[in-house]
């Protein structure tokens, strides 16, 4: 455990201490930004039934930085420590492999969420000014960031195995820039099938639309957090193997 | 302390390591050399658990370096190619940080850092960020990182390599400084720094250990002796003569040289010193003698006659 623990600092000191780290930060915070005056901008011309957080999420803004962000973010991870040798020191010491592989995912949600707070700081400030709270409570907020954390898991898990099967940065953020936008239009496809039919009984829940929608308007479905955890295990599960396949005969 | 016994390494469709076995005893220093590309650093990975072997074993300290392999690596301090570090970090939090990795407790890793520092000459730099210094210092990092869990075996791959002479030198002496107390296996295709520093050579080629010797033996085998060059002031015919007389001459070369005095080069037969020969010869018939020296095989050419690559890509 604690070396875990020195392994998580080790990863969160890699995005907090380079130049990359606050440039994502930046432009993640920029997006927000963006999303925060067209959402002003809805407030102020007409009354809007939808709770705040919501508002926030129709803006769009939030596919494009989960999609653009999370191979950003990953693609460091395993492909520059392959690229520059250290994964050569790093794997020659007494860590096991699931520990390497924990601490780089942890690591990065970690970054991930904290560029994400800005949001919080831009739903403080409508909550601030609205003339009333029944927009903005902590169910909604509550149910908006644990959106955001597990599409997070989902795709900076992606964004894991994409680093860990190549040793170029470039390369990683393509592949799971590709992965992602596959899910994405996997999504789409979900959203566009008409429900219940036999043939698709898995594709809804890949309606990433619909549930994103419902954890914004603060409704919590259990099944969908079992979908996104499993997803992200299995993602993960693939990066730990891709990491063991150098020890493979 | 190394046992390695048939140790072949296969990537996709190309044999890296073919075939090896060597064995390394506690406190020796060896050094693997070869041309780029011998299998060298494939060895050394092996050797260091990174990777499998595709078949054999390598045992280090009784412990196979792949079932066995926590055991094992506690044992070894290994420095890979181009010694790769955290360039963002600075050195004593990169030590401590790898001290922790190699499981080495809060209070432990301090004072083991300490002493590895002062050990690698350190202690100076330890707020500076790795990726500002030089690179003789970051060598020193890469070896005090090697150290810093106090391995029986440190396997270093090419370590003074993109040094300047000074840094070398430095390098060497630390490396030398770590005989007795540890098992070195240094691997390098500079042939002066095995001569200095190592106990015994192995010189690798495409994948297979071709000779393991002291350097001093690996010479003498060379070309079955040493040569002498000797420049005495006597007549060219009785010269000739007087080697044609000696049995223990395989060849000679005759030349004259400035003045009265010629130049003569002896190759003797199955190395043998011919120095006391000649001058008995020059003593009995009153030469003049002005030099008389033994030029030894140096580990070069022992390196090129093994390995002989240069053949191949001159044609």
């Amino acid at each position: 455990m604690s070396i875990f623990l020195t392994l998580l600092r080790r990863e969160l000191a890699a995005f907090f201490y380079s130049i990359n780290g606050y440039l994502i930060i930046a432009a993640v915070a920029l997006l927000i930004g963006e999303s925060f005056s067209t959402v002003i901008a809805i407030l102020g011309s007409d009354p809007s039934p939808m709770p705040v957080t919501e508002l926030f999420y129709s803006t769009n803004y939030f596919w494009m930085i989960v999609l653009l962000a999370a191979p950003v973010m990953t693609m460091r991870l395993f492909a520059l420590e392959k690229a520059s040798g250290t994964f050569e020191t790093l794997m020659t010491t007494q860590i096991g492999d699931v520990a390497v592989v924990a601490a780089k995912f942890c690591g990065a949600i970690f970054f991930y969420l904290v560029a994400w707070l800005p949001l919080l700081l831009c739903l403080l400030i409508v909550g601030h000014y609205a003339r009333q709270h029944t927009g903005l409570d902590a169910g909604t907020v509550g149910g908006m960031f644990l959106g955001i954390f597990l599409i997070g898991c989902l795709f900076i898990s992606l964004g894991c195995f994409a680093s860990a099967i190549t040793n170029s940065q470039m390369a990683a953020a393509m592949v799971s820039f590709v992965l992602g936008m596959s899910l994405f239009s996997l999504a789409f496809l979900a959203k566009a099938l008409p429900p219940n039919s036999d043939l698709t009984q898995i594709i809804p829940y890949f309606n990433l639309f619909d549930q994103m929608d419902s954890f914004a308007r603060g409704v919590v479905d259990t099944r969908v957090i079992i979908f996104y955890l499993s997803a992200s295990f299995f993602f993960l599960f693939l990066t730990l193997r891709v990491v063991e396949s150098r020890r493979w005969k | 302390m190394i046992e390695v016994s048939n140790l072949t390494k296969r990537y996709a469709g190309r044999t890296a390591v073919d075939d090896i076995s060597f064995t390394v005893a506690r406190g020796e220093i060896v050094g693997l050399l070869g041309p780029n590309g011998a299998g060298k650093s494939t060895t050394m990975r092996v050797l260091s658990g990174f990777m499998p072997a595709t078949s054999g074993t390598v045992r280090v300290g009784g412990f196979d370096v792949f079932h066995d392999a926590d055991e094992a690596r506690r044992r070894i301090g290994y420095m890979p190619e181009n010694n790769p570090l955290y360039p963002e970090m600075r050195v004593r939090e990169y030590l401590k940080f790898r001290a922790r990795l190699k499981g080495l407790g809060w209070k432990n890793s301090r004072s083991r850092v300490d002493t590895v520092m002062e050990q690698c000459g350190l202690k100076d730099v330890g707020r500076r960020i790795i990726g500002q210094l030089s690179k003789g210092y970051k060598q020193r990092v890469g070896l005090a990182d090697a150290l810093v869990h106090e391995p029986e075996l440190i396997i270093l791959d090419e370590p003074t390599v993109g040094l300047d002479p000074h840094q070398i030198r430095s390098v060497r002496t630390l490396i030398k400084s770590l005989a007795g107390k540890h098992t070195v296996l240094i691997s390098t295709h500079i042939l002066p720094e095995v001569e200095m520093m190592c106990g015994r050579v192995l010189i690798m080629f495409g994948g297979r250990v071709l000779a393991s010797d002291t350097p001093e033996n690996l010479q003498l085998r060379m070309a079955g002796g040493s040569q002498v060059i000797t420049e005495i002031a006597a007549p060219e015919k009785a010269l000739r003569e007087a080697w044609d007389g000696l049995p223990e001459v395989e060849q000679f070369n005759v030349s004259a040289s400035d003045g009265k005095f010629f130049r003569c080069a002896l190759i003797a037969r199955d190395g043998f010193d011919l120095r006391a020969t000649v001058f008995a010869i020059t003593q009995k018939n009153g030469w003049e003698l002005r030099e008389l020296t033994r030029s030894r095989h140096s580990l070069e050419d022992v390196y090129v006659q093994v390995t002989k690559p240069s053949q191949e890509e001159r044609e």
